[in-house]
């Protein structure tokens, strides 16, 4: 089929239908309240389930319940309702169920704003749930790659039986923009019926699927925790993914974006190369598993000067930007997150202070060096 | 020679670790006797609570997930909407639904969910070593009600079976016991009837059912059973308090 204009929470919610996901249970909140308005018609018209749930906890349970009886299902929600769901998204990924969540960050903390923002990415980094599980995390940076990342999330949940989390900020879901649904979803054969408490006739088997996360015994948990680990560590080194812009030529700068914000720095490092300097961009794709090794070598280029995070939050990336580096280059940070997104015009700001040297930014990472 | 009782075939061989005088051995049997006559176990999903009946599933020999504290009605929501061909029953405590679950419950069965709840109530929070639940006796000790539940403190203990049977959506809601033959096999009845109208996809149902806790509770088996009789059946009134049919 060809291009369509589509708002981005709008082509969220056809990209799952595209890619098999007939189960939607969500609860509304700005700014992502289009994908269930969009599915409350559109799921029906598939034959397929819609439900409005009384909370974002009893939703996160909803995806939990049809997960566990081997069924593809996802929820959209934005910062607070993630907040509320990351207590089940902790039980699905202790109970191994694939299971995809689309966090369209607004402001925060606490009530925070409804405009874009970058500021959930510890959360969904580093486990908004308690306990040792980690999300595998994709960052969409356009519709097109909002609706292509959502329909790559479910095999892959399904891969790792594990919850995946699309990342976007309130403009990717409030944006229009063409988008061309790819038309095939390579899914690799499920063994649901290995795990799956789908009922023993669904599966032909006299044998029982039990869906828990209880381990009494410590040797047991650790066995569990030490193979939920195997799978973390097998993300890292199949599932990462980056976009690099302008790394070809001698950069003095590295700049290291994603989403939204990812595309300011793409315009930033045109009108910066137009002036005579040459600036890098590096844009992780995954944000769990992280582009670690790829933007250490980025970092190493020996024209490479200094290595810049620009994060719509007060810095959360540039932790793993700076652990990527290793201390081989100087990391700085430079963001906003009350919902204004940094112009091109601040960011070549901030890149050319550096390139002379000196770090203006206030409040950045290497005040502490 | 024929056998004229055994044990049923959705029980498993596990013993259980429940303690001696508790009457959750008795409910579970009643629910996999249920199951058994319908002829559903293949088809059949259990949720296990948060509270002493959290490994249920060794006891059961049908599908099971592990719910997290007080959201087994989320879950049974989930896996009967993708799933309306299963036969989905939750089994909590009063800690588990009338407390931290009491949400997830009363949205289900507003929504009018299709599946069953077994709602063991005890008047304490078992698992965790007896402490005051919203279902605790005015006046009832407990391990963080010393001096007894002061109601003027923490209000009355919450009738979950007249709360939930006071929604408009058509329902089945019973409140039974225990802690006798004769109100077993009215229990036996209620349950029966509550899966009937589950695999009819007729309506939710939920079955109440006054519970001993003699640990907890720090009573012989025969006292709880007692004070089941002359504390909590005078306040927990038995009987159906809806029908779909009403």
């Amino acid at each position: 089929m060809g291009k369509i204009l589509m708002k981005g929470n709008e082509a969220i919610g056809e990209a799952a239908i595209r890619a098999g996901c007939l189960n939607y249970f969500a609860y509304p909140i700005t700014p992502q309240s289009e994908v269930a308005e969009y599915l409350s018609w559109r799921m029906p018209e598939v034959g397929g389930v819609f439900l409005q749930g009384e909370s974002e906890v009893a939703v996160g349970y909803m995806l939990f319940g049809a997960a566990g009886a081997g069924e593809r299902v996802f929820t959209t929600s934005s910062s607070p309702g993630i907040s509320l769901m990351s207590e089940a998204i902790s039980y699905i990924a202790a109970a191994q169920l694939p299971a995809v969540f689309v966090n369209i960050i607004r402001g925060g903390p606490g009530l925070g704003g409804i405009l874009p923002s970058q500021g959930d990415y510890f959360q969904a980094t580093k486990g908004g749930g308690h306990g040792d599980y980690r999300l595998l995390v994709m960052a969409p940076a356009s519709v097109q790659e909002t609706a292509e990342m959502v329909m790559q999330a479910f095999p892959l949940a399904e891969k790792y039986r594990n919850p995946v989390m699309i990342l976007g900020d309130g403009l990717i879901g409030q944006m229009m923009e063409p988008v061309e649904f790819p038309d095939h979803l390579r899914t690799a054969p499920s063994n649901k019926d290995e795990w799956a408490s789908s009922g023993m006739s669904t599966r032909g088997s006299s044998r029982r699927n039990l869906v828990k996360s209880l381990f009494l015994d410590p040797e047991t948990l650790n066995n569990q925790n030490l193979l939920l680990k195997a799978k973390y560590d097998r993300m890292k080194r199949e599932e990462v993914r980056y976009e690099g812009y302008n790394l070809q030529g001698d950069y003095r700068v590295l700049i290291v974006s994603y989403g939204t914000m990812s595309r300011v720095c793409r315009t930033a490092v045109d009108n910066l190369k137009a002036q005579g300097l040459e600036v890098g961009l590096l844009r992780p794709q995954t944000l769990f598993p992280f582009p670690e090794r790829a933007i250490r070598e980025a970092a190493g280029k020996s024209t490479c000067r200094a290595v810049i995070s620009i994060e719509m939050s007060m810095g959360q990336m540039v932790e793993d930007v700076e652990r990527s580096v290793r201390g081989i280059r100087s990391v700085h940070w430079y963001g906003k997150c009350g919902g204004d997104v940094p112009t091109p015009e601040e960011i070549m700001e901030v890149v050319r202070d550096l390139d002379d040297g000196g770090c203006q930014t206030p409040g950045c990472i290497c005040d502490k060096e | 020679m024929a056998k004229t009782f055994t044990k049923p075939r959705s029980l498993s061989d596990q013993y259980t670790h429940y303690c001696p005088g508790c009457t959750h051995g008795v409910i579970h049997r009643l629910v996999a006797e249920t199951i058994d006559e319908l002829g559903v176990m293949e088809r059949t999903v259990g949720i296990a609570p948060v509270g002493c009946a959290v490994l249920a599933y060794n006891y059961f020999n049908c599908d099971f997930q592990e719910a997290a504290h007080g959201r087994a009605p989320a879950m049974a929501t989930g896996i009967k909407r993708v799933r309306p061909d299963l036969v989905v029953f939750t089994y909590q405590g009063d800690g588990d639904l009338a407390s931290i679950g009491m949400g997830e419950i009363v949205h289900a069965a507003n929504r009018g969910e299709k599946f069953t709840t077994i709602f063991v109530n005890n008047a304490v929070y078992g698992m965790t070593g007896g402490q005051m639940a919203p279902t605790t006796m005015p006046g009832q000790r407990t391990t963080t009600s010393p001096a007894g539940r002061d109601v003027q403190q923490v209000g009355m203990p919450i009738k979950v079976a007249e709360l939930l049977a006071a929604l408009q959506t058509p329902a089945f809601i019973s409140r039974q016991t225990v802690i006798d033959p004769k109100s077993i096999r009215k229990a036996k009845q209620a349950i029966r009837r509550a899966f009937e109208y589950q695999v009819a996809g007729r309506c939710f149902s939920l079955v109440e059912v006054l519970s001993t806790c003699p640990t907890n509770w720090g009573k012989t088996p025969l006292e709880a059973v007692d004070w089941v009789r002359d504390t909590m059946l005078p306040y927990y009134p038995l009987g159906d308090l809806k029908t779909p049919e009403d």
